[in-house]
């Protein structure tokens, strides 16, 4: 199911040359941000929550989720050049799943580590707030490649409807209609955070077996329907 | 061209080297201003989606509806509740609807400059009588436009409704054009940021997550700052932290000079002098973005 060679490929695509700059640049963002509330502000467990609940989770995590999840896959469908990776005797699924690999641990990486060290930074993981967000993070991380890789296969504006969930959907949405909440992998993720940190500092709208079913659920689909929809590619010239 | 030099040329006449019958083009030439209205028209339109597929059409004019709806109600509530004022002031509305606003700078930037990037059309368009001024002008001016158009078509709709239901005249002229100043500022900044790094990478999804990140990130953190300093009660801080962000900035100018309340937590205006920075700011941002695309098409891959 795991192909190092199509791993590589999908890695050099994503990080090589200049990209892994603008993929790392937000982290940073993150750390010199939780530096300067520190500095501002001292250790504070609700600041600590809200930057990281505001910031990292809600902003960070999507839109790192997009670049690695579409970036995967979407950039080889564009240029054609996937029809390469096609015609070698690997299973569609097999592609796919490896990709998926790859898109998880590049998000994790780029956005559950910073996420810690940004919890550790701001609070020193008073009332386990740091772990609770690193752990949904991770969590997010998996389901938003696992999602963002089916738009990839899917749509060539991947980008645009990706963003278009993160921010609009999960974001605006959300704190408009309370029932969009119960449809965002921000709230589920949140929902296992919750289990994790102390006190009611980290809260979500969802119940912790709904949001862990859900999760599952979307991952295995995502993962399944992009494996099919890579089984019947058209390749279409650009518009 | 090695071509054999006919040695006795009795006659003047007798020297062309080459004539295969192809006709010559006498007619009138258009010459360079044309062609950069042209690139300029094209790209307007391309901006929206006209002259393109219809699955192109899809995303402009979607986020074009959701930026004219609210508007819309708005009005519609203004006049159903006979208010004296409407519900949202003009130069607000931009700020209010910002997501939506980055959203189009994102999808459409790459869409004006990374596409001629990566099919290498660039050298072609400088074949042409064009400069690489009249290239980037016409960029620059066709998705300041667009943007403008996007931002300006609401506040046109809240005008004429406020007009409809017999508020101010001149009340409502006076903040109508506040607000118009406000979004052409907007306009110019947020193409200005866009084209700058959508310019870069010939990669279109690439160019759409920098721009969407360099927006809404900065905006996000920038908020998030400005919230924990007033929080702290520094709120003196506020108005300098804004400084940081594309919308923050716009947002400062309008609430200094254009009549307009900040929406930074706290809501501090920012004083004269603070103003005077912000204009600046936004006039050197505008300007720079302007020298770097300049610079980024002196030399284009050949």
């Amino acid at each position: 199911m795991y192909d190092p060679t199509v791993a590589r490929l999908t890695y050099r695509a994503l990080l090589g040359r200049r990209r892994a700059l603008i993929l790392g640049a937000l982290p940073l963002l993150l750390i010199v941000l939780s530096v300067a509330v520190r500095a501002l502000t001292g250790a504070d467990d609700q600041t600590a929550s809200d930057v990281l609940g505001g910031f990292a989770i809600a902003t960070m995590v999507p839109i790192i989720g997009v670049i690695a999840g579409t970036g995967a896959i979407g950039p080889e469908i564009d240029d054609g050049s996937v029809v390469y990776l096609l015609s070698k005797p690997l299973k569609r699924p097999t592609i796919i799943f490896t990709k998926l690999i790859v898109a998880i641990a590049v998000t994790m990486v780029f956005s559950a580590v910073p996420t810690l060290i940004a919890g550790l930074i701001l609070n020193g993981n008073g009332q386990q707030i740091a772990v609770a967000y690193t752990v949904a993070a991770l969590v997010s991380s998996i389901a938003y490649s696992a999602l963002f890789l089916l738009l990839g296969t899917v749509s060539r504006h991947a980008v645009v409807f990706g963003l278009v969930y993160a921010l609009v959907w999960e974001a605006l949405f959300g704190s408009l209609v309370p029932g969009a909440r119960t449809l965002s992998v921000q709230q589920w993720s949140l929902a296992v955070a919750h289990k994790i940190a102390g006190g009611d500092l980290v809260t979500s709208d969802v119940s912790l077996t709904t949001a862990t079913v859900l999760l599952v659920a979307v991952t295995a689909l995502a993962t399944w329907y992009a494996g099919q929809k890579l089984r019947t590619l058209k390749l279409a010239g650009e518009e | 061209m090695a071509v054999e030099q006919p040695l006795t040329s009795p006659t003047g006449d007798q020297t062309r080297i080459h004539d295969i019958g192809y006709r010559g083009y006498d007619g009138p030439r258009l010459g360079r201003s044309y062609a950069s209205r042209s690139l300029y028209s094209q790209s307007l339109r391309g901006a929206y989606g006209l002259g393109r597929s219809a699955k192109s059409k899809v995303l402009p004019m979607l986020l074009f509806t959701v930026m004219c709806v609210p508007a819309a109600i708005m009005v519609a509530v203004a006049v159903a509740t006979k208010a004296h004022e409407l519900p949202v002031q003009y130069t607000r509305y931009a700020i209010m609807m910002q997501a939506v606003i980055s959203l189009y700078v994102a999808a459409q930037a790459p869409q004006a400059v990374s596409r001629d990037l990566r099919f290498k059309t660039v050298p072609l368009y400088f074949s042409r009588p064009i400069e690489t001024a009249d290239y980037v002008r016409a960029k620059f001016a066709s998705l300041a436009s667009a943007i403008f158009i996007l931002t300006a078509a609401p506040l046109l709709v809240m005008y004429v409704g406020a007009l409809l239901s017999k508020l101010g005249f001149a009340h409502q002229t006076k903040e109508f054009a506040e607000g118009l100043v406000s979004v052409a500022l907007l306009s110019l900044l947020f193409a200005g940021i866009g084209l700058v790094i959508a310019a870069v990478t010939p990669r279109r999804g690439f160019g759409i997550a920098a721009v969407i990140a360099v927006l809404v990130i900065s905006y996000g953190a920038v908020s998030t700052l400005q919230a924990i300093a007033n929080v702290q009660n520094h709120t003196s801080a506020i108005p300098w932290i804004g400084l940081f962000s594309p919308v923050t900035l716009i947002d400062g100018v309008q609430s200094a000079f254009l009549g307009a309340t900040a929406r930074n937590p706290g809501a501090v205006d920012p004083s004269a002098g603070q103003g005077v920075v912000y204009v600046l700011v936004v006039l050197a941002l505008i300007a720079g973005s302007y020298g770097l695309l300049m610079r980024r098409y002196k030399k284009v891959g050949l």
